[in-house]
């Protein structure tokens, strides 16, 4: 689906937007924070209480009077149309109050955006995948609802399906969508320079193949929504990553204007961008409410969500490198394809961007193909691209070194850019962490030693291997725009329209407005997440809450510190640039004797409350904010049963600031855990010879990294490049870039460890036992 | 395959008896005393498990208190506590044993209320989340979880939770190894894990000195 974040752009629109809303953007005339005293701490989240005792209300904990359950009937064939349907048994069953079929009023509203219109419909009879909607119950209990949709009785056409690469693109392949080819426009060209003359000047050359599987999001509370009709009114508590995305869906879909729909977010279950906007079961669930006149729960089974509400493609490219003998790049050739699914043209989206971006290099040219085949549409995925980018680039890179006869993390240092080639402008960073990271992780992780180790004898062999990576998010942008209160008793409250998705969003805010305005983190309430009472603001995803938020709360927060200091400084009858903020008192800094305790402040308990509003500005036009990581991994490799164990892992991070030290390692920690998955285990498997069905869609046969399989004790590095120019806040994001170079960092420690390359991601015992049996053959990718 | 696809038997009204065959045998190793409740269950088992009026009345201590039910048979305890009784913390996420999201004791066994079926929980003992609460006061591994962060999003934490409580009642003071077998059946996609294990292991001294 779409993210719907960037609404506004530009240095003019948003000198525009100032002067309109007669209010400081907040961060034109703010120096950028330095020195912090409350931001940066190790604090426990202030909505810990909830979430550990249960009080937290999730949106599939909501359970509203006469409210019913829904199911949703799937098509059970790779491809097929619906030749007759008969739903009049289930609408005569206990308990069902509603039934919704590709006849019913609203069932044809147009779905998924293709490039010339929508190429399908909410309950659509040519299924594409199977796991397409095409029917829907709501009844009194959910066991009713499932009973009601087994009793629909579907008469299948089961047309040929095709959900392999290879057999997509051949000849006579059924066709996905209606076009001439399933491939999804033209190969996609991008690059610089002149790569011929590039590997011409190059000393050295390494080629290679590499492939990647698809991961599924597997957040642990399901897609779904409740919802409930006032009238004309539409409330939805929906399980996402922002409430705004999907004010707007809603709004479309059922034709409501904006004001008539609310969505409430307060906490969600874990998304990893498969939940920035709702997805077709919130409208069906509207469309059941209506019609029954009572509110609807509809959460998609874990099944369901495991075919047909996102993925991160499965790809596979080449990489050819070019180098002088010292280690310099002279050339990058770079290609990939991928798969969107039946609906989605963005199989290969952001996977060329790392090798367009991460290294200095003047000849760079990268080719995407993107692919239809009869399977669930991607969605957004931690990173988009960028993990399956950095397994192919990060290991060629380790074959380079080989072959050069450098330290893997020398030949990285001696290619570092500082300005980002991959963007049209050229554009310098703020700031590039890349190199800090490099030598502060090899430094605390003990890499020179342990990369010389000689690989112990017998049957389990280590190694250390070490991969780096950016995003190409993660500087944040407008639009944001942050409400906060300072009130009577000297305690404040943030007004804010993001969600936070786990990582601790709620405690930074608050953090922030303590730094500035003194008041305790304790005392400081948070309303987010709401499109009825808080502001516009995109889906807490690509990274860009905290640089997007940060500088907006920031802004507001002075603001308030502005007008308590303007009525402060004519009660004591001083300019207000003498005084200062601390422990809950205005005083006057060379006279601290002389002070006004602002619980006791009259004038501000008269008014009852100071408001301040913060706008996000633009970054500094011309410049790009980007945040940094390399990872360093140290694996067990058994080489009788092929088993990858991961001993000790090391994450060096540039995500400029560090707002709350606790949150900001453990974000961490579960980005390393997501990428182990795409290294070792997580794989979907899928039909391809006969049903085109997920075989996997389950938490069994799909295979998550477990407690068991999760590094003890990761080690983290903050590097923290002062970035003063990126945003006042001075800082960027952390959740994708910490889990982009995490893969490639476990595949050269493996290959380190063996001697032999696992060029296909999940790196399988099985794959394993077979590099080992063909160690000068490295199998190619062969994934259909 | 899922014994709640409704796709797995389009033109069946009923549950089907693979589905019902699975939900009874798995659900019956998923509590205490296995061989009642096998026995209950053969000799008792309507023929039609769809019919609305087969309610069949429980009495299931839940959090120490008693609580009598009419249940369907095949109604799961996750179920029944959730949407019967109110008690959300105890979350739905795979039914069908995968997670761990829906974890509570049964007669201080961890146990997966999804794999249980209400009428298994007769007789028995139930603690939930919402158990581990003193009035309004955190519980010692709900304290440290909160403390050591051993949560992001917070929706397996229940589950995380009673999978330590109802290892430090058997193990009080666990290895790292003992704890990562303890929570090794409930999944954290936020991958917290390294939190987590911080948590239990806090959660062991704060029971260790409160006793």
């Amino acid at each position: 689906m779409i993210c719907n974040d960037v609404a506004l752009e530009g240095v003019e629109l948003e000198a525009a937007l100032a002067e309109a809303l007669n209010t400081p953007t907040g961060t034109a005339d703010i120096p950028a924070w330095t020195d912090t005293k409350v931001v940066g701490q190790r604090l426990p989240k202030i909505d810990a209480y909830e979430r550990v005792s249960g009080t937290a209300v999730y949106p599939s904990d909501i359970t509203l009077p006469g409210m019913l359950h829904a199911a949703v009937l799937r098509c059970p064939h790779g491809h097929a149309r619906v030749k007759k349907l008969d739903a009049s048994r289930a609408a005569k069953m206990p308990g069902v109050r509603a039934v919704l079929t590709p006849e019913s009023p609203g069932a044809d509203i147009p779905w998924y955006p293709g490039e010339k219109g929508y190429v399908s419909r909410l309950l659509d009879t040519h299924c594409r995948f199977a796991g397409d909607e095409i029917a829907a119950v709501a009844a009194d209990t959910p066991y009713q609802a499932f009973d009601a949709v087994r009793a629909i009785v579907v008469e299948y056409e089961v047309l040929p399906n095709v959900v392999g690469l290879d057999a997509a693109l051949a000849p006579n392949a059924p066709a996905v969508l209606d076009g001439p080819t399933n491939r999804a426009g033209d190969p996609r060209a991008q690059g610089r320079g002149d790569v011929a003359a590039g590997f011409a000047a190059a000393e050295v050359t390494v080629e290679g193949t590499y492939s990647t599987g698809t991961q599924l999001h597997v957040p642990i509370e399901l897609h779904g929504a409740v919802v409930r009709w006032d009238g004309p009114k539409l409330v939805a508590w929906d399980s996402l990553q922002g409430v705004f995305p999907a004010q707007n869906t809603y709004a479309r879909a059922l034709a409501l204007p904006l004001s008539n729909v609310r969505v409430i977010g307060h906490y969600m279950g874990g998304g990893f961008g498969s939940k920035l906007d709702t997805g077709k079961y919130g409208v069906i669930a509207a469309l059941l409410a209506k019609q029954a006149a009572r509110p609807v729960r509809l959460f998609m089974t874990r099944e369901d969500t495991m075919r047909a509400i996102g993925n991160r493609p499965a790809v596979r490219m080449t990489v050819k490198l070019g180098a002088k003998k010292d280690g310099t790049l002279t050339a990058i050739d770079f290609s990939c394809t991928g798969s969107g699914g039946a609906y989605s043209a963005g199989g290969t989206g952001g996977v060329n961007w790392l090798p367009l971006d991460l290294y200095r290099c003047p000849n760079v040219n990268t080719v995407s193909t993107n692919v239809y085949i009869h399977a669930g549409p991607e969605r957004p995925f931690r990173g988009p691209g960028h993990p399956q980018g950095a397994w192919a680039l990060e290991q060629a890179m380790d074959t380079l070194a080989a072959k050069l006869g450098m330290d893997p993390v020398a030949l990285r240092l001696k290619n570092v850019p500082d300005i980002s080639q991959g963007r049209q402008d050229q554009a310098r960073y703020t700031s590039t962490g890349l190199a800090t990271c490099l030598t502060e992780g090899a430094k605390t992780f003990g890499w020179t030693e342990a990369r010389a180790r000689v690989p112990q004898a017998g049957p389990v062999r280590r190694g250390v291997g070490v991969a780096a990576g950016m995003w190409r998010g993660g500087g944040g942008s407008p639009p944001a725009t942050i409400i906060v209160r300072l009130v009577a008793d000297g305690t404040a409250s943030v007004n804010m329209g993001a969600s936070d998705i786990g990582n601790g969003t709620k405690t930074w805010a608050a953090m922030i407005v303590a730094e500035e305005l003194g008041v305790p983190v304790d005392r400081i309430g948070i309303e987010h997440a709401d499109t009825a009472t808080t502001q516009y603001t995109g889906a807490s995803g690509g990274s860009k809450t905290v640089p997007t938020e940060a500088p907006a709360i920031r802004a507001a927060a002075i603001e308030v510190k502005r007008q308590l200091l303007a009525l402060a400084a004519a009660d004591l009858k001083v300019d207000a640039t003498a005084l200062s903020i601390a422990d809950g008192a205005v005083f006057v800094t060379a006279d601290p004797s002389k002070r006004i305790v602002i619980r006791q402040f009259r004038p501000l308990a008269q008014r009852g409350v100071l408001v301040g509003v913060g706008v996000r500005g633009p970054d500094t036009h011309g410049m790009a904010v980007n945040p940094w990581g390399v990872h360093f991994a140290e694996v067990e490799v058994d080489t009788r049963t092929g088993l990858v164990r991961i001993q000790r892992y090391l994450a060096a991070q540039d995500s400029g600031k560090v707002m709350n030290r606790l949150t900001y390692d453990n974000q961490v920690i579960g980005a390393i855990t997501m990428g182990q998955g795409l290294a070792l285990t997580e794989d979907r498997i899928m039909d391809a010879a006969h049903t085109g069905r997920v075989l996997n869609a389950n938490m069994h046969d799909y295979k998550v990294p477990t407690a068991l399989d999760a590094v003890v004790a990761p080690v983290i590095v903050a590097v923290d490049p002062k970035d003063t120019t990126c945003n006042i806040a001075a800082t960027k994001g952390l959740g994708e870039p910490a889990t982009i170079p995490a893969a490639a960092a476990i595949a050269n420690a493996v290959a380190h460890a063996l001697g032999v390359r696992v060029v296909d991601a999940p790196i399988s015992p099985q794959r394993v036992l077979d590099a080992l049996a063909a160690p000068r053959t490295p199998a190619k990718g062969v994934r259909s | 395959m899922d014994s709640h696809d409704p796709h797995d038997t389009p033109h069946d009204a009923g549950v089907s008896r693979r589905g019902f065959l699975t939900s009874v045998s798995t659900g019956a190793i998923g509590v205490v005393s296995a061989a009642h409740l096998a026995a209950s269950t053969a000799n008792e088992a309507p023929p039609d498990m769809t019919a609305a009026d087969g309610q069949r009345a429980v009495t299931i201590t839940v959090n120490g208190e008693a609580r009598r039910l009419s249940v369907e048979p095949r109604w799961s305890l996750l179920f029944v506590l959730r949407e019967r009784l109110g008690l959300t913390a105890t979350k739905t996420s795979c039914e069908r044993g995968e997670c761990g999201a829906c974890t509570v004791l049964i007669d201080g066994e961890t146990r997966y209320a999804c794999m249980t079926l209400a009428v298994e929980a007769d007789g028995h003992a139930v603690t939930t989340l919402e158990g581990l609460m003193q009035g309004e006061a955190l519980g010692p591994v709900q304290r440290a979880f909160a403390e050591e962060d051993g949560l992001q999003c917070g929706f397996c934490t229940p589950g995380q939770i009673m999978a330590v409580e109802g290892l430090l009642q058997k193990t009080p003071a666990p290895t790292i190894d003992e704890v990562r077998e303890g929570v090794s059946g409930n999944l954290c996609r936020c991958g917290t894990y390294a939190h987590i294990f911080k948590a239990a292991q806090r959660a062991a001294e704060l029971k260790g000195a409160r006793s």
